[in-house]
């Protein structure tokens, strides 16, 4: 079904199931160990071989040599799989560095090797064994040397409206600043990891992906095969934000490794190898100037943002979130990349307007304050219902509704719009408060819908949850378009034998795949009324039964015959383009900074988010939680520190790369607007998971300047970068 | 992990001899770090000496008016005996600012004296690391060096204990027992003729002989005054401390400390506590034959706050 616009009244709007507050379905699985994660498949293969992947020692340069006796006749060693026997034909779509290394080494810690013996220990033990040698080659390790050559890159191209440079000119107020944001690590709770299997030349792959056709049709390269001869089954998922997006060495070498030694090969990267061998979130540098006039309306805004990766991966796009932001006749949005030499930079969790937003909302904050007004009303000031970034309407655009909401719910007017005033004890106490704006973007999903013989509802599509609820809101969207109840849906995910989804990224998961399976109860429902003589229209699915006109038929006498079943697949290129698809919020943030040791703490955090219909408020709410959290950590902690002698991010473990915990964490609270958005999709809503993230960081910073008056412009806002300003002597 | 031979002692002297007729030999009681270590291969013992089944688990009271803590005696029973919360609250303080609730469950006080820096170029096998490989460098140095020394260490190592524990046991003077195989007395050790600094060999971290065992903490009398543990860190709990400060003041801010987070040792001078309560000349005094690099640099100023911050809780 191609998605013509507005949607129209549908049975989704009933919100019987669907939009209540539903505790995920497949809860009870996971927290009694029955939800089989990649690694924990006991049943699927017999007798499997395990793999150990050894990292390379070197940053860059070449494998002069390899010494494999040793280890190869350590005990219980099957194969030792390097990039001569490997068989691999393809880097992978969307990779920037080779599945595994040879002769040339692109990055620390890349696969040079594999180690498959009879056990893990066996496996582990031996890879000691292996002696490569390198010639190193020099290398570029430091976003800020490479600047001279940074290039335009046509993945994100520059963007100008109006004439900026006259406008910033002429502008009576101006802001000319720099921020800097850090390497973000994915750090997910489950490691990557692949059980492979090959029987009459075709591979099943147990594996954790966010996105499985994408990555069967990726993996089929990588081993050369055709994309029919490769399986992927994911059906839970231990944490993604865009780390599971592709195939990774662990997927890719468990497949050629088990191709190589005729075994079930099973593979995680050690946690100690993640953080160079997989991708992460690169740094930015982003210049922001922004003029207004007397009255504090925007008149000029430019937003410049560098960032590195590898010759051929791509930039993190800082200005995205800026576009769509604040009302201006004249914009200029520069993107600039370099090359390094360090590890892949890929998509995490909303990919560029995560580390935008700290830039953009930074800086509204720095510039309410030299017009002399609240953040919040200059935010409202240029606050748009037209995206100055291409002139096109909103579709649905609550942001002014979601400021002014938060600014009662968390006592905004309590905050002393002079820095540094508040003192409890040893503590100097600061509000912050940032806009959050996020795409909201929809593509192709399909799903497959079965009534069965016993009076279940099967519903099967590749669409994965990565803990994000997705098994919940699918059922609740078939069962509220055929009428059942929730107990009686089994929803089935993660396979690529179902019918292609949509995957979980780019916060668009929840809205294409639940009008996938919407557009597949629409033709179950098709079905049915037509094997009934019914109007398709007009009949309505209620409490198990099929009813028109007063006459009521149930569905499980429809399917004493026979199980009935339908596909159907949601295509979003019509949406239209005569508008903006976006979600929008507000963040706001109390911290405490230690007067003496410049500590941040958050006191409490606070989101009112609009995204149109909220599927369920118990997974949205979670969503927004685990953005803000993760914000935080972007705010205060998390960093991966480059060494430039070595090439690598030195912090490679969890002991060293500092996430958020409980205590870092006191309070949150999440509210969502009421209301559809029916130009978005069939099902009135976008997602929430990204929209949950960005503008966290810039609100923890403007709090951290309301409490200490220091304005700190390179993230995360660590002690040492306080400790010499801080406003009291002691 | 290399494979390695495993036994279970049944008592002090079976420990001490078992481990003194297999050269090389590790003991093993919580495991929370060696068995890390183990699989890194950053410690190869070929053979382990399960010391969980000794005794060792009790706190006695000593003699002298102390007590005597078993060294098998858990993180989380230390902190919570009555006697240590009532009059050694800066061990009770320092020990719950420490790892998590599950770690603490596992680790023992003779085992934690023994944790190992938490470099990161001593984890990664792949950089030099003389406390790993002697004679191979450091590459910490030079390198992502925020979380390490500034004090006491060598042109060697720059590598700090990274606990919590013993910081608070230095500001209490405590004294640590060992047996040596063959030898019929225990020894006793003060926490600076224990712990080596690194000079020209970061490898050999503690003055313990082969097959030496850890027997028990000695706690003297106790100390009147306030007992504060200020553990200074990035995230609230679960994290090493960047600084850490323990003291037992009195009221007037004077008293001792001793700091976490510096050194390749807890780290205490009495000539800065004879400066107390100026948190500016005592910190001056501490840290006068300081060597920090740039990325730690601040924990300079660091410390002499946390420390104003700490004379300011026994004032108030």
């Amino acid at each position: 079904m191609k998605f013509t616009k507005p949607a129209p009244k549908n049975p989704i709007d009933n919100q019987t199931v669907m939009g209540k507050p539903t505790p995920r379905i497949d809860g009870p699985l996971k927290t009694t160990g029955q939800a089989t994660y990649a690694y924990e498949w006991k049943d699927v293969v017999e007798n499997p071989a395990y793999g150990w992947i050894i990292g390379s020692s070197i940053a860059n340069g070449r494998i002069k040599s390899m010494k494999l006796d040793a280890a190869k006749s350590a005990p219980g060693v099957i194969d030792i799989l390097t990039y001569k026997n490997a068989g691999i034909k393809h880097k992978g779509d969307n990779s920037s560095a080779q599945q595994i290394a040879g002769p040339k080494v692109e990055h620390y810690h890349q696969a040079v090797a594999m180690v498959i013996a009879e056990s893990f220990e066996e496996a582990r033990a031996a890879a000691e064994l292996v002696e490569i040698s390198y010639t190193k080659s020099k290398g570029k390790y430091v976003l800020e040397d490479t600047l001279s050559s940074a290039k335009k890159t046509d993945q994100q191209k520059d963007v100008s409206v109006g004439d900026f440079a006259s406008a910033y000119e002429s502008a009576p107020v101006k802001l000319d600043v720099t921020y800097k944001t850090s390497r973000h690590s994915h750090a997910m709770m489950e490691p990557h990891a692949t059980i492979a299997n090959w029987e009459d030349n075709k591979v099943t792959v147990w594996t954790a992906n966010q996105m499985i056709n994408w990555s069967k049709t990726s993996l089929a390269k990588v081993l050369g095969v055709s994309k029919e001869d490769v399986r992927l089954v994911s059906p839970f998922i231990g944490g993604g934000f865009g780390g599971k997006l592709f195939i990774l060495s662990d997927a890719s070498l468990a497949a050629a490794g088990a191709r190589l030694t005729k075994r079930p090969v099973k593979v995680t990267l050690q946690r100690a190898l993640i953080f160079n061998n997989t991708a992460h979130r690169a740094s930015t540098i982003q210049n922001m100037r922004l003029g207004a006039n007397e009255n504090g309306e925007l008149t000029a805004v430019a937003h410049k943002n560098w960032s590195s990766a590898l010759p051929e991966g791509g930039p993190e796009s800082g200005v995205l979130t800026t576009g769509p932001s604040y009302k201006t006749p004249n914009m200029l949005l520069e993107t600039r990349l370099s090359v390094t030499n360090l590890p892949p930079v890929s998509a995490m969790r909303a990919p560029g307007d995560m580390p935008g937003s700290i830039a953009i909302e930074v800086a509204m904050d720095e510039m309410a304050e030299k017009l002399k007004l609240d953040p919040i009303e200059f935010r409202l000031l240029n606050d748009t219902q037209t995206n100055p970034e291409t002139g096109k309407p909103f579709s649905r655009r609550k942001l002014a509704e979601c400021l002014q909401q938060g600014a009662e719910k968390f006592g905004w007017s309590d905050r002393s719009s002079v820095p540094a005033q508040k003192r409890e004890g040893s503590k100097l106490i600061g509000m912050g408060v940032a806009s959050a704006v996020r795409g909201g973007p929809a593509s192709k999903s399909a799903a497959r819908v079965q009534l069965t013989t016993d009076n279940k509802l099967i519903v099967e599509t590749d669409m994965t949850d990565i803990g994000t609820g997705s098994y919940t809101i699918l059922a609740q969207t078939a069962a509220e378009m055929m009428g059942l109840p929730l107990s009686d849906v089994d929803v089935r995910l993660g396979d690529s034998n179902f019918p292609a989804a949509a995957g979980s990224g780019g916060q668009w998961g929840a809205t294409s795949s639940t009008s996938g399976v919407y557009v597949a109860c629409v033709n179950l429902r098709k079905k049915i009324t037509d094997q009934l003589g019914l109007n398709a229209d007009t009949a309505t699915f209620e409490n198990g039964n099929v009813t028109e006109s007063g006459k009521s038929t149930s569905l499980s006498s429809i399917v004493k015959s026979g199980p009935i079943e339908a596909e159907g697949e949601i295509d979003f290129s019509g949406r239209g383009d005569d508008h903006s698809y976006y979600t929008f919020g507000a963040h706001f943030v109390e911290v405490e900074v230690d007067i003496y040791t410049a500590e941040t703490r958050i006191r409490r955090m606070l989101a009112v988010c609009d995204s149109g219909r909220i599927f369920n408020p118990v997974s949205a709410r979670s969503q927004v939680i685990g953005g803000m959290t993760m914000g935080a950590g972007a705010a205060l902690m998390e960093e991966l520190h480059v060494d430039p002698r070595y090439g690598h991010l030195a912090n490679h473990d969890l002991a060293q790369y500092e996430v958020p915990v409980h205590m870092d964490i006191p309070h949150q609270e999440v509210f969502f607007l009421e209301g559809e958005d029916p130009l978005a999709s069939p099902t009135k809503g976008s997602g929430v998971g990204e929209l949950g993230i960005c503008g966290v960081s810039a609100a923890i910073g403007n709090a951290i300047y309301n409490a200490t008056g220091v304005r700190v412009r390179e993230f995360p806002i660590t002690m040492e970068k306080l400790l010499n300003e801080m406003p009291v002597e002691v | 992990m290399r494979p390695f031979t495993f036994e279970r002692a049944t008592s002090v002297e079976d420990a001490v001899t078992k481990a003194a007729a297999k050269p090389n030999s590790k003991f093993i009681a919580g495991g929370t770090n060696l068995l890390d270590l183990m699989k890194l291969q950053i410690e190869t013992p070929p053979h382990l000496i399960d010391v969980n089944h000794i005794g060792l688990d009790e706190i006695e009271e000593t003699e002298e008016g102390g007590l005597r803590i078993g060294a098998l005696v858990s993180n989380t029973a230390l902190a919570a005996d009555s006697r240590i919360r009532q009059n050694y609250g800066v061990l009770s303080r320092a020990l719950v600012a420490g790892a998590s609730g599950q770690l603490r469950n596992k680790a023992t006080t003779g085992g934690n004296l023994l944790q190992r820096t938490r470099c990161p170029y001593f984890y990664d096998t792949n950089m030099p690391c003389n406390k790993r490989e002697p004679d191979s460098g450091c590459s910490a140095m030079g390198g992502f060096s925020r979380q390490l020394g500034v004090v006491g260490t060598s042109e060697n190592c720059i590598a700090t204990y990274p606990g919590d524990m013993a910081v608070a046991l230095r500001v209490l003077d405590a004294t640590i027992e060992t047996q040596r195989p063959a030898e019929k007395a225990p020894r006793m050790l003060t926490l600076d003729d224990f712990y080596r600094l690194p000079g020209d060999s970061p490898n050999i971290e503690t003055v313990l002989e082969p097959g030496e065992l850890i027997t028990a903490v000695h706690l003297p009398a106790p100390v009147t005054g306030k007992h504060i543990y200020k553990k200074v860190r990035d995230r609230a709990s679960y994290a090493f401390a960047v600084v850490s400060i323990a003291a037992i003041l009195k009221e007037d801010g004077t008293g001792r400390f001793a700091c976490g987070g510096l050194a390749p040792r807890p780290w205490r001078d009495a000539k800065a506590e004879a400066l107390l309560p100026d948190a500016k000349a005592a910190t001056a005094q501490l840290l006068a034959e300081a060597s920090p690099t740039d990325q730690n640099q601040f924990k300079i100023k660091l410390t002499e706050r946390a420390l104003s911050s700490v004379i300011a809780e026994a004032s108030s």
